[in-house]
């Protein structure tokens, strides 16, 4: 009996293969977009827990310089000596790959166990003259040094001995010192050995799993964006697939099947092709991540200096998540279904769906649900916080709006019916209101792909002009000089100093201020700063409080997570609380910044000194060569500002190639499910269209009307996309950057961005509709008259 | 006995008001034994025989199918009952429009896991369905589909067919040659056969007519 039910029950499929290829097709999208961005997200996850674990990093307290990047070989020696159980790190770049090296009898246990096959390999005296890197890494070092290919090593990373990577950095010193757990009693302060060092412990290095989370949070939000549209889809066949099969459902019963096998063997079926729709899908989430994890790990390079891997692996956590996403997606859709299925009266009559869908009583339920949505966004507006908050905020935003769309779209249709005279056109705009049941899921979906398209845009242009204005400040000088001790940096800046430029040394150093990791910057003021800073906020002479160390500049990350603005007192030491005078936009950056004077800074760091200098010049070459020959600085020291601007504005532009991209696909999606709707229910619709046609309404101006419906909805939805877009790229703007980067971005309009936006959408609900169209046109005469017969 | 209706009565609930459809009916069909079911239109002859085919439950009264009580039945028990005792005929036909002609004629059967292959290509070839086989329903003519669901009906070997104004959608020259072909089908079968239908020529054919009005039997 099961057999001869489940053949009935997919036969439908196989007279309807159109349906099949919509509901798989939709499902295997949604899926791939959701595993694909997860994809990307767990390599990025698994690159920062191998780059943590093959570096120490987050695991073990550190001793790190005061002041530059350099820890002289006899103060380790002296630490060893003192009692202090250390082990020495070396890091360095060669050919644009990060050189670890570790002393492994001195290492601390506690490293993966990757590291410790590595460790032991390093060890091998055989082996002391070799680097371990992953394959790639590897590749990149050919011809430079002896590489093993070990694919548990950080991507962009090569660990060896530390003798053999101060050997090829052509250094003798080290970077950093890890601190074992465990040490003895009674060993001297570090102050008395090595006043130089200081300890960050494990909590203070930075994690970049923190760093980049909110970015990955991003990429999650439109992965589900396009798993929610994709769901729409799935949502519209298989409630088109059940409508269609009501009168066999009624026959199985009739035949003898009984309920509850009929809905298991439904449950069964529509699993089946959904684990089928869900591998699909997974393998095409492969294809998509493999294509945009370039670009993401430029991104995250470029942001954060994060390294990814560039190639993608296999990993269960996504793809369990992809095919679980797919199951629970269809289950939800299904679960309705199967409600209806159990509450139908045997003899329920066949109805079609837009007569059974279009009671006054669904208006009500989508209005209510829309209006307590919306409501809860506000609220959520209003009084929530945290990031969590401002998703769920979208969340019911997003969903809501979509809710609203048919009841709307319902009052507009009957508004313009009712100043209609023309019998076509009043019935063309009836008919219109009569099909928005059937179509109202596809026209959410693309509601909420146009609205995400006009969100985003508006977002990242607003972002591009802000950032544009921000590298224009930050990067005024046209030169920027790192130099490495003390007597480079006096020598540069008297030599600079007697060429009668103006220099913009900085002083650095990394500290806790009001309880979080930041940077502290000591300048001095010159007209640079002057003419080209631009603040957010800020008493009217902030520069010369700052000149005289009696008030400090913070950006705006610390200022939003400190709680503190212009007026405020900020913490910058224990003994030194200074005023802020102004809160400085600071876009690309994660973390706190506090700037002070250089007197102010040095009174904190008395050996303090510059190892980065700012230079006004008209002429970047001839300085650049004079430094080299005459400071004896290696043109490695020195960068072309405009330069940085070059690639930062290019690290910009590929940040965003993520987003576009699943904009686009995100669209495509929508239309497809434009698409599949108006295809399923073209059948259903020749009952409604006979009498007509009948009437004297030929084929092809049917097909016409069709096409115009098609235009006239997508514009409708375009309407509304365009305030709910608004509304959402001013949460991600004012609520989700603050939330997550610490920063609040001016929101600038784009109205020509929109229009072609919305070309894009009702050329994508034209073309969805065209197929049908034909269709109408080509459907035979015997078949409209099959309606008045009575035989269909 | 095939088929006992013992005091049936069903009320219908609208605006918490009762509506009497069948008012404490009762009757017995014997094994062969044909019977038209007529009356006017809201007589409640389409509630008899959705009755008797376990398709709804009396209000009260005993139905006995086959010798089992409908009545005692849960959903479960009276499909399978459907499944194997009781064959329907539809006005509307209701063959499923993705299957084939022939995968409908032994849809029923295989449902209730009795397809004789022998005796459904007998059936087809007494209705003229022989060229037909791998069509779909819907290129067949109201006639031919009638024939495909009568065919789907036998092949299960019911103890009792149910048909339902089984001629209603068909002109009068096809309607007699398919009433003409499942009263012969019927005979040889040995089942009994109940048919609700309005017209008098085909409860004429009968052996015994019963007459509903305002849901009781006169």
């Amino acid at each position: 009996m099961m057999r001869a039910c489940l053949v009935a029950l997919l036969s439908h499929w196989w007279r309807n293969p159109l349906q099949l290829f919509a509901f798989l097709a939709g499902l295997a999208l949604a899926t791939a977009l959701w595993s694909g961005v997860q994809a990307i997200n767990a390599e990025a996850r698994a690159s920062y827990d191998a780059a943590a674990t093959t570096l120490g990093e987050g695991q073990y307290d550190q001793l790190v310089p005061r002041q530059g990047n350099a820890i002289a070989q006899d103060v380790y020696v002296g630490l060893r000596r003192a009692g202090w159980l250390v082990s020495p790190v070396i890091e360095g770049r060669l050919a644009d790959v990060r050189l670890v090296g570790i002393d492994v009898l001195t290492a601390p246990g506690g490293l993966g166990a990757a590291e410790m096959d590595q460790a032991m390999a390093i060890a091998d005296p055989e082996a002391r003259a070799l680097l371990f890197a992953n394959a790639a890494t590897a590749r990149a070092l050919e011809g430079v040094a002896e590489v093993q290919a070990d694919p548990g090593v950080a991507p962009g990373v090569a660990v060896g001995d530390v003798g053999v990577v101060q050997r090829l950095l052509g250094r003798d010193d080290l970077s950093r010192l890890l601190v074992l757990p465990e040490q003895p009693m009674g060993r001297p302060d570090l102050a008395s050995v090595a006043p130089q060092l200081r300890v960050q412990s494990s909590q203070q290095a930075a994690d970049l799993e923190q760093l980049t989370d909110s970015f990955h949070l991003n990429l999650t939000a439109f992965g589900l964006l396009s798993f929610a549209v994709g769901l729409f889809i799935v949502h519209s066949t298989i409630g088109l697939a059940f409508e269609q099969r009501r009168g066999m459902i009624r026959t199985l019963r009739s035949l003898g099947v009984p309920l509850r096998l009929l809905t298991g063997v439904i449950i069964v079926e529509m699993l089946s092709l959904a684990f089928i729709a869900a591998a699909v899908g997974i393998f095409l989430g492969y294809l998509i991540a493999g294509l945009l994890l370039p670009d993401v790990a430029a991104t995250l390079r470029g942001l954060y200096g994060a390294q990814i891997s560039g190639t993608l692996e296999l990993r269960a956590e996504w793809w369990l998540s992809g095919l679980l996403m797919s199951l629970l997606g269809t289950g939800a859709a299904l679960a309705g279904r199967i409600w209806q299925i159990r509450r139908m009266p045997l003899l329920a009559s066949v109805r079609p769906r837009a007569w059974a869908m279009a009671g006054a009583g669904r208006v009500r339920w989508l209005t209510i649900a829309s209006v307590l949505l919306l409501g809860s966004a506000a609220v959520l507006g209003v009084v929530g916080s945290g990031l969590l908050a401002a998703f769920t905020l979208l969340a019911f935003l997003l969903v809501g709006a979509a809710l609203a769309l048919p009841v709307l779209a319902g009052v507009v249709l009957g508004l313009v019916q009712a100043r209609t005279t023309a019998p076509v056109w009043n019935w063309f705009w009836a008919d219109t209101r009569q099909q928005l049941p059937g179509l109202s899921l596809a026209l959410m979906a693309l509601l909420l792909a146009v609205s995400a398209n006009i969100g985003v845009s508006t977002m990242v242009s607003s972002f591009r002009l802000t950032f544009t204005g921000f590298l224009d400040q930050r990067l005024a000088p046209e030169l920027f000089i790192e130099v490495d001790s003390a007597r480079q940096s006096t020598a540069l800046e008297a030599y600079l100093s007697d060429q009668g430029l103006e220099v913009l040394p900085l002083l650095t150093a990394s500290r806790q201020i009001e309880g979080q990791p930041a940077r502290l910057f000591g300048l001095r003021v010159s007209p640079t700063y002057r003419d080209n800073w631009v603040f957010l906020a800020a008493t009217p002479d902030a520069w010369d409080s700052v000149d005289a160390g009696s008030a400090v500049v913070v950006n705006e990350q610390l200022a939003r997570r400190a709680g503190l603005w212009v007026g405020d007192v900020v913490n910058v030491a224990p003994e030194l609380t200074l005023p802020i005078a102004a809160v400085v936009g600071d876009y690309g950056n994660p973390k706190g910044q506090v700037i002070t004077s250089q007197a102010v800074f040095r009174d904190l760091y008395p050996d303090s000194y510059p190892a980065q200098f700012g230079v006004r010049s008209d002429n970047v070459p001839r300085l650049r060569q004079k430094i080299v020959e005459e400071v004896g600085l290696s043109e490695n020291a020195m960068t072309n500002q405009a330069a940085v601007k070059a690639i930062s504005m290019e690290v910009f532009e590929r940040t965003f190639t993520v987003t576009q991209a699943l904009n686009v696909l995100t669209l495509g999606v929508a239309g497809f499910a434009i698409l599949t709707s108006l295809l399923t229910l073209a059948d259903l619709r020749v009952p409604q269209l006979a009498p007509v046609w009948a009437l004297g309404l030929t084929r092809r101006r049917l097909a016409r009307l069709e096409l115009l419906r098609a235009v006239a909805l997508s514009l409708l939805v375009f309407i509304c996309a365009v305030p709910l877009g608004l509304a959402l790229a001013w949460v991600l703007l004012n609520i989700v950057n603050v939330e997550a980067f610490g920063w609040r971005l001016p929101m600038y309009l784009f109205p020509g961005d929109y229009i072609v936006l919305g070309g894009y959408a009702i050329v994508a609900a034209l073309l969805a509709a065209t197929w049908p169209a034909l269709r109408l046109v080509r459907t035979p005469p015997a078949t409209l008259l099959k309606v008045f017969a009575n035989e269909r | 006995m095939v088929l006992v209706f013992d005091k049936v009565e069903k009320f219908y609930l609208e605006n918490d008001r009762k509506l009497p459809v069948l008012r404490g009916i009762g009757f017995e069909l014997k094994p062969g034994q044909t019977l038209a079911l007529t009356g006017e239109s809201g007589s409640g002859k389409s509630t008899v025989l959705h009755i008797a085919g376990g398709l709804e439950a009396p209000t009260s009264g005993s139905v006995y199918l086959a010798g089992q009580d409908l009545t005692a039945m849960d959903d479960t028990g009276r499909a399978a009952l459907r499944r194997t005792e009781v064959s329907l005929v539809f006005q509307q036909f209701n063959l499923v429009p993705s299957l084939t002609v022939e995968a409908n004629i032994s849809l029923h059967a295989a449902l209730s896991g009795r397809v004789e292959q022998a005796y459904i290509s007998k059936l087809v070839k007494a209705l003229g369905l022989t060229g037909q086989l791998q069509k779909y329903p819907e290129a067949l003519s109201g006639g031919q589909q009638q024939r495909v669901a009568i065919a789907r009906a036998l092949a299960a070997k019911p103890k009792l067919l149910l048909a339902d104004e089984p001629t209603g959608n068909l002109d009068e020259a096809t309607a007699d040659g398919v009433l003409d072909q499942m009263l012969d089908l019927v005979a040889d079968t040995g089942a009994a056969l109940m048919v609700v239908t309005h017209s008098p020529k085909i409860a004429a054919r009968m052996d015994r007519e019963l007459r509903l009005h305002g849901g009781i039997l006169t």
